[in-house]
């Protein structure tokens, strides 16, 4: 339904690119943030104004540009961010959405969490420091998220002579870290002073040697159309649609967001956990029957026969079909700071549209996120830690590994007792 | 393979629409008793449009809540009865009045007064009497600092307050609905859209709108640096500055807290352009926002929209 939005003017037509930022403490990632809306032309004069009473009030030296992604009173408090925030601009080419994650304590849950709907990472590195554990950690888990793009911002080159031999030198410990990961495809180093502005929207005149776009520039044109899967078609059952109407009398609809792939009137289907076959009757849109429809546009699918159909089935191609099992393994991330993970405990797991009782038939590992190494000798997990663990659950899962198909490769389990939401896990 | 050559782009507005729907389809079959909050203002047109697309052919599977303060424009009031007998929906009112004459709100006094805050008891009310266990709403995250961090699926204890410090990670497509007797959840499909968004999707979608979001003359008076529209319940005070002027609203709420703009901008396209060139953000016209630098913060954890 939806990509027949009339689109007459350019500027109702642009690309959306959501990433996530990842810093440790003083890396400067708000002042990049505060530096890119502002530079880009994105932040209010009322804004500025609120911005720079309240730097006046605490004795900052420059206007600080970080407290235009201050949210909550605690965190303008202690100068500290708690928790994802979310933030939006616009160029006349794209509009972004910012995951701004914070690097504290609470960092891997908030950053797993930041780094699940993005398509790329900016990830920053003091140039003083160089690449630390952090860092490492933080290339990592945008790897285990499977984001395929990665921009590497050499924060704080001023503070290190707009030193062309120190920004090599970091890239180079960078790509030697990376080169143990599987995910990122596309890996684009630049160095940047967010505090002075330097190659952030606009090319610094600091660092004649580089010759790379700056940071926006790079944000608006880097390729991401092929992240999707267009290959398996997947399409959870979301809602059943039944008007019961004089009009719509027989009227039966399948809504939901197709998870993968391509689906077309005719096309022949496979409607899972019962296994029938049909075919693909008509796409229903808001102001007439539509041609095709893919990830990750939402719609309501008719099928030429009647076949028994409710929230959680899957619909798919009798040819490619996901994955049917009660056994799956995976790596999680644990979420829980009142709650530990142990073997044989048990969960409700949500994937896609179904929802599951699941057990943990076994740890496999943790990994130890700075160094890689795994840890066998200990399989109780604690908050923020990751590894892998297999996982049985009380009716068969439709799913594809989460390499393929993020949307159904993806669950998460909730604590039965308390409704919170534990862990995030991936399927392998 | 065909579909190797297909390009298979997907624009903002396309994405944010589908991510909206899924967001209307999952609360429709998470929750027991969902409402959806449509005060009359833009944004909750846009999302009564949503959910009308994302249920067609059938009716929306929940009510319409409208929190009255009584103070609304009469030009929303016609909007809200026109467009709700145009979806056939089912509309719930709960009266700002009814909570003053019960004795559960005490009025605030004075020429300044504002009933903003007080929708809030009258809204945890409607929630009590007709046991809603989700409301959705269109609230936006890049209007306010604290609605950045709110979630599409936000938690709200007995007492319809939210913390933000328990909030519940959100990931993917996956939201988790599931909750205590008592408790219940604010929903917010629109979160991921900006005021630009909303504006070019109802140029896109070509849905009408309360002339009042269009430029047109109108009696103001000059009030804390905002102009409201003079009006039974916003009496212009001596020394008060009243005149006629070219304006609309950005946003449209309380009378008495809603602010006009200057403005020439007569359609959508010059709307737009106006948006894409403002130097104050929307909220900007709220003399809500404006009573301390944490007013929404301390609202929304009391239970406030």
């Amino acid at each position: 339904m939806s990509h027949e939005i009339p689109i007459d003017d350019g500027y109702l037509d642009m690309d959306l690119l959501r990433f996530t930022t990842a810093g440790s403490v003083d890396d400067g990632k708000s002042t990049l943030i505060g530096r890119l809306l502002y530079d880009s032309k994105n932040t209010f004069e009322d804004q500025i104004e609120a911005v720079e009473a309240t730097s006046k009030k605490r004795g900052d030296e420059h206007v600080n540009l970080a407290l235009l992604t201050d949210g909550l009173r605690a965190e303008r408090e202690q100068g500290i961010t708690i928790d994802v925030a979310y933030r939006y601009f616009a160029t006349p080419k794209r509009k972004f959405i910012i995951a701004d994650t914070p690097g504290h304590i609470q960092y891997t849950r908030n950053m797993v969490t930041g780094a699940s709907t993005a398509n790329l990472a900016i990830i920053l590195i003091d140039a003083r420091t160089g690449v630390i554990e952090q860092t490492c950690r933080h290339a990592f888990i945008a790897d285990l998220l499977r984001i395929r793009h990665v921009i590497v911002a050499v924060n704080k080159m001023d503070l290190v002579e707009h030193s062309e031999e120190r920004f090599n030198e970091i890239v180079a410990q960078f790509k030697e870290f990376a080169s143990r990961l599987n995910n990122i495809v596309d890996m684009t180093p630049i160095p940047i002073s967010a505090l002075h502005g330097d190659n952030v929207v606009d090319k610094s005149t600091n660092m004649d040697w580089y010759e790379g776009p700056t940071l926006l520039y790079h944000l608006e044109n880097v390729y991401i159309g092929s992240d999707q899967n267009h290959v398996d078609a997947r399409f959870p059952v979301q809602w059943v649609i039944r008007p019961h109407s004089d009009e719509h009398h027989d009227f039966r609809g399948y809504a939901g967001r197709v998870a993968g792939g391509v689906f077309k009137p005719g096309d022949d289907v496979i409607v899972q956990p019962s296994g029938f076959t049909t075919k693909i009757k008509a796409i229903e849109g808001f102001k007439g029957q539509e041609s095709e429809a893919f990830a990750p546009l939402s719609c309501t699918i008719t099928l030429e026969d009647e076949i028994d159909i409710s929230r959680g089935d899957m619909i798919s191609k009798p040819n490619n079909p996901p994955k049917k099992d009660q056994l799956i393994e995976a790596m999680i991330c644990w979420f829980s700071e009142d709650s530990q993970l142990s073997p044989r405990s048990k969960y409700i797991l949500r994937h896609t549209t179904n929802e599951v009782k699941a057990v943990v038939q076994e740890v496999r590992y943790k990994v130890n996120i700075n160094t890689l190494h795994k840890i066998e000798d200990d399989k109780t997990f604690t908050l923020n830690e990751i590894g892998r663990v297999s996982i049985r659950t009380s009716a068969p899962l439709l799913f594809d590994s989460y390499r393929r198909n993020r949307t159904t490769g993806s669950f998460v389990l909730i604590d039965a007792q308390t409704n919170e939401t534990v862990a995030a896990g991936m399927i392998v | 393979m065909e579909e190797e050559r297909h390009s298979y782009q997907v624009n903002h507005l396309a994405q944010l629409e589908s991510e909206a729907i899924f967001i209307l389809r999952e609360t429709a079959a998470q929750f027991e008793r969902p409402a959806l909050l449509f005060s009359g203002g833009k944004d909750s047109i846009v999302m009564a449009h949503l959910a009308r697309k994302a249920f067609h052919p059938a009716k929306l599977p929940f009510p319409l809540l409208h929190v009255d303060t009584g103070h609304n424009f009469p030009e929303t009031m016609e909007y809200r009865d026109r467009y709700v007998a145009e979806l056939k929906a089912d509309l719930k009112v709960g009266l700002v009045q009814d909570s003053i004459d019960q004795g559960r709100v005490q009025e605030e006094k004075g020429p300044l007064a504002s009933r903003n805050a007080l929708q809030t008891v009258t809204l945890l009310d409607s929630i009590e009497e007709h046991q809603y266990d989700a409301c959705l709403g269109g609230g936006r995250r890049d209007e306010e600092k604290a609605r950045a961090k709110e979630r599409f699926f936000s938690h709200r204890d007995d007492f319809g307050q939210w913390d933000p410090k328990k909030q519940r990670p959100e990931l993917w497509n996956i939201f988790n609905g599931r909750k205590h007797h008592g408790e219940n959840f604010r929903v917010f499909p629109l979160s991921n859209w900006t005021e630009m968004d909303v504006w070019q999707y109802i140029k896109a979608e070509e849905i009408p709108l309360p002339n009042l979001y269009f430029s047109h003359d109108r009696e103001i008076v000059h009030r804390n640096g905002a102009m409201l529209a003079t009006s039974d319940v916003v009496v212009p005070q001596p020394g008060e500055k009243v005149e006629t002027r070219t304006v609309r609203f950005r946003t449209i709420g309380d009378m008495t807290c809603t602010g006009a703009v200057d403005s020439d901008a007569s359609d959508l396209d010059s709307i737009i352009q106006e948006v894409a060139t403002a130097r104050q953000t929307e909220r900007g016209t709220r003399s809500d926002d404006k009573r301390s630098e944490t007013a929404m913060e301390d609202r929304k954890k009391e239970g406030y929209f």
